[in-house]
């Protein structure tokens, strides 16, 4: 070990999105010395990316909302197996973590009188999201960032986490490499923090970038703890779809709370086709009343573009299926119509929209102002996660804590849009609190030098594979393979049939080989990520067999309909004694006679 | 399928060479799917950064036949289809490998910025009022995704090598986001006069130019600072009150 440098912090944060940030801030305000590890340059986390706010009820704009209403949205958005508590938690904490953001010198949008504006979006019953045009990532991780670097938090960037190290049952640090030299990096630390963001890479269509690599998620896993919800992948129905290598990138939910509509290739807005019970009486039977929606109107409900995603990207596969699709397999989302509504309708549509008016101008050489979008579904998010303490954030392992998109139980089976960012701030400072106590409370703990040997063993075994397999062929056909198999649509038999594919992937991983040197070479990068994408993988798909029903971001065309007795359960993934995946089911808790009583009121 | 050449600059800080591939060409394709798909295919440790694919995270800054760009946002009909297409890093920074540099410098250089200073809240609650016509010029600064091409582009850090005592346009920018702020109180003007050297920027606009995000950086950013550091410290009235409020 002596030969590695050893980096000693009291509490270490690996990832620097909004909950790695917010975690770091909130142990570092508590007096703890903090270090923070981050794949990317600081400032380039996936948070940068979000487009279209962060819900908070604060009421600034419909002073009919509260809490209450945000954790009964939350809830029925999660289909009711979410973590009740971390819900409740999260809609009466977001929003003074917003007004926190502007103290730090955030600048949101406005409204009239001068406060924070908020907009609509799919699942929320009030606009709640508090947003900068549609860029709203940026303006939260760099708010985070240079308030940040002022508070003495120690950042490592372009570090790569490879495992956790631990003392008994006790994690108590991280092996490392920094990417320019690949040289390994021992960090020691009293507690440790993931939030290492999401899982996209496993999928061929996705939003996220080469960073959503389940890396967090492996890391609990390998290192003993739970994962839970694991089958709950949020496919966001708005992807682009054409020009091909586009494809996946983003189309913000902002755009249908703008006024957006979906229509297929014979014209017909066909999400009035099928609106589910749930929802009925919130949603505008008539395209008059859900335009008015958008625009403010308070005694009008929305429209059904803005069901929650997992139903809207339901709708979509349908109409593609059906033959409705437009010609690259998409249907059409169109903002420009809304001319016929508003005289300045080009100039509102920019001011909204700029960034996706720029995307769509440069990448695909179309005018959202003018014409209507192609777009199709796309691996967006992961519900499913670390197991967490809801007020403490502490994983099931002493020592490791978790926050942000790679912890879970908030969202249940289907995230509503907007609630991220804000899960980010509320339980990223959480996590920052408890992981800062725990560490005045415990030592360092030691790490024993075979631990240290045997992953540098690991980690270098791809440079000894000469003429091996290359990893970003591996990569591509996992990708494909969980496309195909563990999707949108989900049957028992591909699912066993994406079993197998995975045991073979795991064989033709050992024989993986990295070209050149270890100087930031990215196949080596590759290689050592793909450990990890197998582990999600392969524990998303036992959790998608083992629920055998329909429900959020689960569609099982083999159980298409949802079964009560699965909505008193999450499932979790432990590794077992002999190194296999151990799946078990574990009833939720009886919620508490305050909480029923609020979502039956307002359910 | 259309190919197309790459001459793609491999090597590190102690030297390198251009190097040749073939990529092929899809409708709608970026330099930057052609850079990865080499990558994928034909060399694997060919180094450069990305994360978003659609120009909001600035990770992807590099030279496209000598153009400072984004990979990621610049499509392959946009430039000349018989010729190869050389890529290469920015030539401000040091070069760490291939198409990556090692832009720490930036950091640090905000690191010396002095931070937000909020005035005390507005209302009873915590909470501030702004208008929206108050905050849109800030509002134009901080869509910086901090892609440092600017900084790449300006002669005074490319050519004149002035990285301790310049800034940069990014830094103008993030200065004149901070002085601008409605909220703000602190007073950054005599660090932007003899920590920031801002002086040296004589206005040639090419930062403006070539950033991604269309910020009007020389003309509402720097101009505006340059005239309140004039305000501030050249002009004569100004100074005659701050001699006679000193006594
Ligand atoms: C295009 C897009 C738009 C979105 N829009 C919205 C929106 O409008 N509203 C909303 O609420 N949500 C939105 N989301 C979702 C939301 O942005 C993400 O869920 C959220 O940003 C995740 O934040 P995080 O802090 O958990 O992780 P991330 O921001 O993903 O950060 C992860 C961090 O972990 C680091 N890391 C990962 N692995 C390792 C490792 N092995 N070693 C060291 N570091 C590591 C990474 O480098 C990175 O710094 C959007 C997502 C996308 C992709
Ligand atoms: S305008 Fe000033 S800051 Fe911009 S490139 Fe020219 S000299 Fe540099
Ligand atoms: S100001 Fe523009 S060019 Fe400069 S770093 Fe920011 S986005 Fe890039
Ligand atoms: S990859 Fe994000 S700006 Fe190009």
């Amino acid at each position: 070990m002596a030969e590695y440098p050893i980096f000693e912090h009291d509490v270490l944060v690996i990832g620097a999105g909004g909950a790695g940030l917010r975690a770091a801030i909130e142990a570092s305000a508590a007096g703890v010395s903090v270090g923070l590890v981050c794949k990317s340059l600081l400032g380039k986390a996936h948070t940068v990316m979000a487009e279209g706010g962060m819900a908070a009820a604060i009421g600034n704009v419909d002073d009919r909302d509260n809490w209450k209403v945000h954790f009964t949205d939350t809830m029925r958005g999660g289909q009711y197996v979410n973590n009740w508590r971390m819900a409740e938690l999260h809609a009466k904490e977001a929003p003074d973590r917003v007004r926190e953001l502007e103290a730090w010198g955030a600048v949101f949008d406005r409204t009239k009188d001068g406060k924070i504006l908020q907009r609509n979006f799919g699942g929320h019953k009030y606009p709640r999201l508090a947003h900068v045009g549609d860029r709203t990532g940026l303006e939260m991780i760099r708010t985070l960032q240079d308030h940040g670097i002022h508070q003495g938090i120690e950042v490592y960037m372009e570090v790569t986490v490879v495992s956790l190290l631990k003392d008994g049952d006790r994690v108590v640090g991280a092996f490392a490499y920094e990417r320019e030299h690949g040289r390994f990096r021992i960090f020691r630390a009293k507690a440790v923090i993931l939030a290492t963001g999401g899982i996209g890479r496993a999928y061929k269509i996705t939003s996220n970038s080469w960073e959503g690599t389940g890396d967090g998620h492996s890391l609990a896993y390998d290192s003993g703890a739970e994962l839970i919800d694991m089958e709950f992948i949020q496919f966001h129905p708005t992807g682009m779809v054409y020009p091909p290598s586009v494809r996946g990138i983003l189309v913000t939910e902002g755009v249908r709370g703008e006024g957006g509509i979906l229509k297929n290739s014979e014209g017909k807005r066909f999400m009035f086709d099928d609106i589910p019970d749930l929802y009925k009486d919130q949603t505008a039977d008539n395209p008059e009343e859900g335009w008015k929606y958008t625009q403010g109107d308070k005694n009008a409900r929305r429209p059904p573009e803005l069901l929650t995603r997992d139903h809207v990207a339901r709708c979509i596969v349908r109409e593609v299926k059906a033959g409705r699709g437009s010609p690259n397999g998409g249907v059409y989302l169109d903002i420009a119509w809304i001319k016929e509504k508003l005289s300045n309708a080009e100039e509102h549509i920019k001011k909204k929209l700029p960034s996706m008016y720029h995307q769509f101008k440069q990448l695909a050489d179309l005018d959202i102002t003018k014409e209507p979008m192609e777009v199709g579904p796309t691996t967006h998010y992961i519900m499913g996660g670390i197991r967490v303490d809801a007020d403490t954030q502490a994983s099931t392992v002493p020592g490791l804590f978790a926050a942000g998109e790679c912890a879970a139980g908030i969202n249940g089976a289907n995230r509503l849009g907007g609630n991220s960012l804000s899960d980010l701030l509320v339980f990223g400072k959480r996590a920052g609190e408890f992981a800062a106590k725990f560490a005045k409370e415990n030592d360092h703990g030691t790490i024993d030098d075979s631990q240290v040997s045997e992953k540098v063993k690991w980690s270098l075994q791809p440079f000894n594979n000469p003429g091996g397999e290359n990893p970003f062929k591996i990569q591509e056909d996992l990708q494909e393979m969980m496309q195909d198999l563990v999707g949108i649509v989900r049957t028992e038999r591909e699912m066993k049939q994406a079993l197998e594919g995975l045991t073979k992937l795991r064989t033709r991983l050992a024989n993986v080989s990295a070209t050149g040197n270890i100087d930031f070479n990215p196949s080596w990068h590759t290689a050592l990520d793909l450990h990890n994408l197998l582990n999600v993988s392969e524990a998303v798909t036992l959790a998608a067999i083992e629920r055998k029903e329909s429900r959020g971001g689960q569609f099982r065309d083999d159980f298409p309909l949802k079964v009560e007795e699965f909505g008193k359960v999450n499932f979790s993934v432990k590794k077992g004694d002999k190194g296999e995946m151990e799946i078990k089911s574990i009833p939720i808790p009886e919620m508490p006679a305050e909480l029923k009583q609020i979502i039956e009121e307002l359910g | 399928m259309r190919k197309a050449t790459f001459k793609i600059w491999r090597g590190n800080s102690e030297g390198g060479e251009f190097k040749s591939y073939d990529a092929d060409i899809q409708p709608g394709m970026v330099v930057l799917d052609a850079v990865l798909q080499i990558q994928g295919e034909q060399a694997g440790d060919l180094a450069c950064r990305w994360n978003c694919r659609a120009g909001k995270c600035g990770s992807c800054s590099a030279e496209i036949n000598g153009k400072p760009k984004l990979m990621c946002m610049t499509r392959m009909n946009t430039l000349p289809e018989n010729e190869p297409i050389t890529v290469e890093p920015m030539k401000a920074f040091p070069l760490k490998k291939d198409l990556v540099t090692d832009v720490s410098w930036n950091y640090e250089v905000k690191k010396k910025i002095k931070k937000f200073k909020p005035r005390a809240p507005d209302a009873e609650d915590g909470t501030w009022r702004m208008s929206q016509g108050d905050v849109d010029r800030v509002q134009e600064f901080r869509k910086c995704i901090e892609c440092f091409l600017c900084q790449d582009v300006c002669h005074v850090l490319r050519d004149h090598h002035k990285h301790e005592e310049f800034i940069g346009p990014r830094f103008l920018v993030y200065a004149a986001a901070l002085e601008m702020h409605p909220l703000d109180t602190e007073n950054r003007l005599g660090d932007l006069k003899d920590e920031s050297n801002i002086g040296y920027c004589n206005i040639t606009k090419c930062c403006t130019k070539v950033c991604p995000e269309s910020i009007t950086i020389t003309d509402n950013a720097i101009i505006p600072l340059k005239e309140r550091v004039v305000d501030e410290f050249y002009d004569p009235l100004t100074k005659l009150v701050k001699i006679l409020r000193r006594k």
